[in-house]
């Protein structure tokens, strides 16, 4: 950590974020922008977006540019608001986590382990170890079907289609692992309050290790695809600099505040689950450009391996949810011979569970940084309120400060890289 | 846990544990489920910010809000008179690995705030986001638009006076549907 300390001492944030005329964001509503009168005929307003195949779902960015050169800049979002915050006021706990899943869709176990991790925190209840293992094993197969999705789009941004097709075929294969344990591909609302929805199937172990075994040399692949190529280098290094003072001043967490040599991960500076027992490098980068971003991601996924294989060492028997009737369903053959497992049952699925009143905050380490959720009970079955902190939300702000007098075609380089999902980002 | 222990938990009240009275930065200190919580007063809390940002707490991670209409009762230490809207602050250190929570109440008569934008520059969007879903004004914002909703839209849809509505569905075979 003195690293870290003396890069934050180092240098003074100050610089661009004041209040002032040099600053990067381009700070004028719709209306304004649609009556912009450029100074010179070489300066106009441009718009990007929202669809746009290379702007990952639907932002839309304000760009003003003089020439090709990039001046200032505004991200536009809201285009997926669908209110789920205010949804999940009106969805009892054990049905929440359907909801937040659909935040982020590329990696929905993240949000409903900050959810479920967050409904805990409030019931004081402790999850068994197997579930806290199971946890962890889903969330890292999740970081790695993320980053590789990270490949494809981030290939496909640049131009190199062929990347979409190895990086989705990948992916393809962990999501089928994770479709055999939890159902469903994505939105697998299998992290919930209390443990997991299901212990794991059987030939689990052999399908991990199959993946764990095939993966390594897929990843050489993109290593000769992009790592070495002169064409990526030209593409990517020194696109979109960022410093560690910069983030930190914008609250940028994930892979974006560690390309930029600031060794900051959630798993083992505030460890949670077990992350404190299994080993793993928190990778940093050095220049804090498009290309560190983009070999942070693909080594991530190299750590990712590593946990999955000490996971597969460390996972315990027993049992997969906390065994307390008012949190937990009962086994469904209890329910044809017990009064009192069948009012359980008829209690948690018609009213929910009460969780006792008070306010939690807790944070995990998702793929794009710090995810966070936010919950006060009142008492009731329902949150009285329920906010997740969305890491792409927070991220995107960085996007004018990489682009001020960066070219137009860079802006999809630096989009592709900050890599952020809009479903979260919207909410 | 054991089963009756949780089941005695709703009652009593397990987190307002706090000695009354314990001070933090000069401000009233809670704490929530082992997490500690500032109380500062809306007038003085940007001192408070100055205060923490200096103390190693660099980072803004979030900025929300709630709103207690129909929910006036919280944990909240004696001296803090509780109003409609809270507006809560999430700050992280680096450095000392900690978390720390502000919440701030804001009266419903005159929803407005100083905006922390000068301490961390990070909060922009953050509290566009409070501004936008609750109404919550933050002066000295430099751009204080609606992000996520269009610029037109009526209300704040997170407050609790905010209705969810719905659609009216109209089924084929429903009588009368001709």
């Amino acid at each position: 950590m003195t690293q870290n300390e003396a890069i934050v001492e180092n240098g003074a944030a100050e610089r661009v974020f004041r209040r002032g005329d040099d600053s990067a964001i381009l700070r004028m509503s719709e209306s304004e922008i649609q009556a912009y009168k450029p100074l010179d005929d070489r300066r106009m307003v441009v718009n990007m977006g929202p669809q746009h195949p290379s702007t990952h779902g639907v932002l839309r960015l304000s760009l003003e540019m003089e020439g090709e050169t990039v001046l200032r800049s505004k991200p536009i979002i809201g285009y997926l608001h669908t209110g789920m915050e205010k949804t999940g006021e009106q969805l009892s706990y054990l049905q929440g986590a359907t909801n937040v899943t659909r935040m982020d869709y590329s990696s929905p176990l993240f949000s409903e382990l900050a959810f479920s991790l967050a409904t805990e925190k409030l019931l004081e209840i402790e999850v068994p170890e197997r579930a806290k293992w199971i946890r962890m094993l889903m969330c890292e197969l999740n970081r790695m079907s993320s980053h590789l999705l990270f490949q494809a789009t981030n290939g496909m941004d640049i131009g190199a289609v062929g990347a979409m097709i190895y990086g989705w075929r990948e992916r393809e294969e962990v999501l089928r692992l994770l479709e055999k344990i939890t159902g469903l591909r994505m939105n697998h609302n299998y992290i919930r309050p209390g443990g997991v929805a299901a212990d794991l199937p059987d030939g689990w172990r052999d399908d991990t290790l199959r993946i764990l075994s095939n993966l390594p040399e897929r990843l050489d692949d993109f290593d000769g695809l992009f790592t070495g190529q002169p064409i990526w280098h030209e593409r990517l290094q020194g696109v979109g600099v960022i410093n560690s003072e910069e983030c930190i001043a914008l609250g940028i967490t994930g892979p974006l505040l560690r390309s930029t040599g600031y060794a900051w991960d959630l798993r083992k500076d505030i460890p949670y689950l077990h992350y404190d027992q299994v080993e793993f490098d928190v990778l940093v980068g050095t220049y804090g450009d498009c290309f560190d971003r983009f070999a942070i991601r693909l080594n991530e996924i190299r750590e990712s391996m590593r946990i999955v294989y000490q996971i597969l060492e460390k996972m315990p028997d027993g049992d997969y949810r906390i065994q307390d009737k008012k949190v937990t369903p009962p086994p469904r053959t209890r329910i044809d011979e017990s009064m009192e497992a069948l009012i359980h049952h008829f209690k948690i699925f018609t009213e929910g569970f009460k969780v006792p009143a008070g306010e939690v905050y807790v944070a995990v380490e998702s793929p794009r940084g710090e995810l966070g959720c936010y919950i006060v009970s009142d008492g009731g079955p329902k949150p009285y309120r329920m906010h997740i902190r969305g890491p792409s939300f927070t991220n995107l702000q960085v996007l004018p400060h990489m682009l001020q007098n960066a070219l137009v075609a860079d802006a999809v380089a630096v989009i592709s890289t900050v890599d952020p999902i809009m479903g979260e980002v919207d909410r | 846990m054991t089963e009756e222990e949780h089941q005695d938990s709703p009652e009593t009240e397990t987190s307002s544990v706090v000695p009354d009275g314990e001070i933090m930065y000069e401000v009233p200190v809670s704490r929530s489920r082992g997490q500690t919580v500032l109380h500062p007063n809306r007038d003085q809390y940007v001192e408070t910010i100055e205060k923490l940002s200096q103390d190693g707490f660099k980072v803004c991670i979030d900025v929300t809000a709630v709103d207690y209409l129909e929910n006036p009762e919280r944990d909240i230490p004696g001296s803090i008179s509780p109003e409609r809207f809270e507006v809560v602050i999430n700050l992280l250190s680096h450095t000392r690995k900690e978390r720390l929570r502000l919440r701030i109440q804001v009266p419903e008569s005159d929803p407005v705030i100083d905006s922390i934008f000068d301490f961390y520059p990070g909060s922009e969007a953050l509290e566009r986001e409070v501004y936008d879903l609750f109404g919550i004004e933050f002066e000295g914002h430099p751009d204080l638009t609606r992000i996520l909703l269009p610029e037109n839209w009526h209300g704040h849809p997170l407050r609790k006076d905010y209705d969810v509505g719905s659609i009216p569905v109209q089924f084929k075979e429903a009588p009368g549907a001709g």
